[in-house]
């Protein structure tokens, strides 16, 4: 167990160096931005207006055992930008991206294309690691900030239409009650988030061995390990947010 | 026999190699080098760790022990930052040619001036398809993708993307495996003339042994991780070493163990 800490530890810092130090690969950090940010927009939207739709309808239906029903736009608000919108976009991503970057990552190591590259001067942690590290840290929290918005705007389509609340009343008191912590919090943890989505993704690829059993093997752990690795990320950041 | 005959500065030398993979060894004191302008094919049976000893001069690899001096300096002691620079020198076709699925086959083949050399793309391309037009593929294929390329042709694209760079060494993993026989001797005739008209030193490995008899200058047989055998290609089928007329006659009996 510390051995696999240790390892991805320093692929991590590897990684890192990768992204902060010259020589950047431009072209590749663009092209990773919409495969991990642009294309990820639907799955993302989709998931955020289902979820404050139905986080509305859930602080309707209970909330009247402590008059909950008359703050249910504050609620929403706050439980979409604090903590529903960077976990679900990320816990979206870590089903679509860690998965495709570690199979595409594992299928080039096993068909000799990253060894191919060493020969070529060319050093995998500039051409492949850091534009996925960089897209993912620029990706998530763009994507987090449109599911806030699109969050929000289910909680209030569902309270305005099937609730009957006021729409500049819903509004007003979304405006009025969240606070620019809010928003940035919740941007920081995608920042961290994806950060995790890139690493786990390029960490299992790169490691995997075994041919077609092994890359499929690296897909399984990189979704696996970028979730549970967003989940305990976002327990100690919430924990260090509190503390503030 | 001497692994290293008669040479007096090797190009490539791999001095007392060892690795070793779940504590069974691969290789075991590696001693072979190659002069400059020699094109040096390592033969012998699966497993006995011909990949390694590429992937090791290639530093793809770490050795547990020994050296590979390159022109005389001791590669396996440099960082991979320190080595990078070498590889301008070299240049490599994989046995599965190890195109990269998502560029184009000009963008392949001009991979290193792009992207180490800075080469402007523009120019880089001219450079890539005069590369093509040496390994005779048409500047019509250049924007094809891999997957929609023959195995003959991966492998041509893979050598002008080998030579495209000028190297003074070409390495060859297994060139031929794969190939029809009409397509492997238009791959081995084309390694031996771009060998000989670079002028670089060649060091290939296979188990394809009429490629063998046309790419060498000289064979080398490894068996348990180390050189049996050492000689030049006329030599392949005459010589009375038992372990070469095992292989070359392709017969179960005799040193090597035929378990499989």
């Amino acid at each position: 167990m510390a051995a696999a800490v240790g390892r991805v530890a320093h692929f991590a810092g590897r990684g890192l160096h990768a992204a902060v130090t010259p020589r950047w690969f431009p072209q590749q950090i663009l092209r990773q931005l919409g495969a991990i940010g642009f294309l990820s927009l639907p799955v993302v939207g989709m998931t955020a207006w289902f979820t404050g739709a139905a986080l509305a309808l859930n602080i309707y239906s209970s909330g009247d055992r402590f008059n909950a029903e008359q703050v249910m736009a504050q609620i929403v608000a706050l439980g979409i930008t604090r903590e529903l919108g960077p976990v679900l976009a990320a816990l979206m991503l870590a089903g679509r991206v860690a998965a495709a970057i570690a199979s595409e990552i594992g299928a080039m190591r096993a068909t000799e294309q990253i060894d191919a590259m060493v020969t070529l001067s060319t050093d995998p942690f500039r051409y492949l690691i850091a534009p996925r590290l960089i897209a993912a840290i620029i990706a998530l929290p763009l994507l987090t900030l449109v599911a806030d918005i699109i969050g929000v705007a289910g909680g209030w389509q569902v309270a305005i239409h099937m609730l009957g609340t006021s729409p500049q009343i819903y509004i007003a008191n979304t405006a009025d009650f969240l606070t620019a912590w809010d928003v940035e919090s919740g941007l920081i943890k995608a920042a961290v988030f994806g950060f995790i989505v890139g690493l786990m993704g390029c960490y299992h690829g790169m490691t995997a061995v075994g041919g077609a059993r092994g890359v499929g093997r690296a897909t399984t752990q990189a979704v696996v390990s970028s979730a549970i690795l967003i989940l305990a990320a976002d327990y100690l950041l919430t924990s260090l947010f509190t503390r503030l | 026999m001497s692994a290293v005959s008669g040479i007096e500065v090797p190009k490539l030398e791999w001095r007392s190699v060892a690795k070793r993979f779940a504590r069974a060894p691969v290789l075991d004191g590696l001693d072979l080098a190659v002069a400059p302008g020699r094109s040096l094919v390592l033969i012998g049976g699966s497993g006995q760790g011909k990949s390694v000893t590429l992937k090791i001069a290639l530093g793809l690899m770490q050795p547990d022990a020994g050296q590979v001096l390159l022109d005389g300096v001791n590669v396996t002691a440099l960082s991979e930052n320190e080595r990078r620079p070498l590889f301008s020198r070299i240049g490599m076709l994989f046995q599965g040619a190890a195109l990269f699925d998502s560029l184009t086959i000009w963008e392949n083949v001009a991979f290193r001036l792009v992207h180490s050399d800075g080469i402007p793309r523009r120019e880089a391309r001219e450079r890539a398809i005069a590369a093509m037009h040496l390994v005779r593929l048409s500047p019509d294929v250049a924007q094809l993708y891999p997957g929609e390329m023959s195995g003959g042709m991966q492998k041509r694209v893979g050598l002008a993307r080998a030579i495209v760079g000028q190297p003074d060494i070409l390495f060859f993993d297994e060139p031929t495996t794969g190939l029809d026989p009409i397509t492997a001797a238009a791959i081995d005739e084309l390694i031996v003339d771009k060998v000989r008209s670079l002028g670089c030193t060649a060091v290939s490995i296979t188990h394809d042994l009429a490629s063998a008899r046309t790419i060498a200058d000289e064979v080398a047989m490894l068996y348990q991780g180390r050189i049996v055998w050492r000689g030049p290609v006329r030599e392949l089928d005459t010589t009375e070493n038992p372990y070469v007329r095992q292989f070359v006659g392709g017969s179960s009996q005799g040193p090597i163990d035929a378990n499989v």
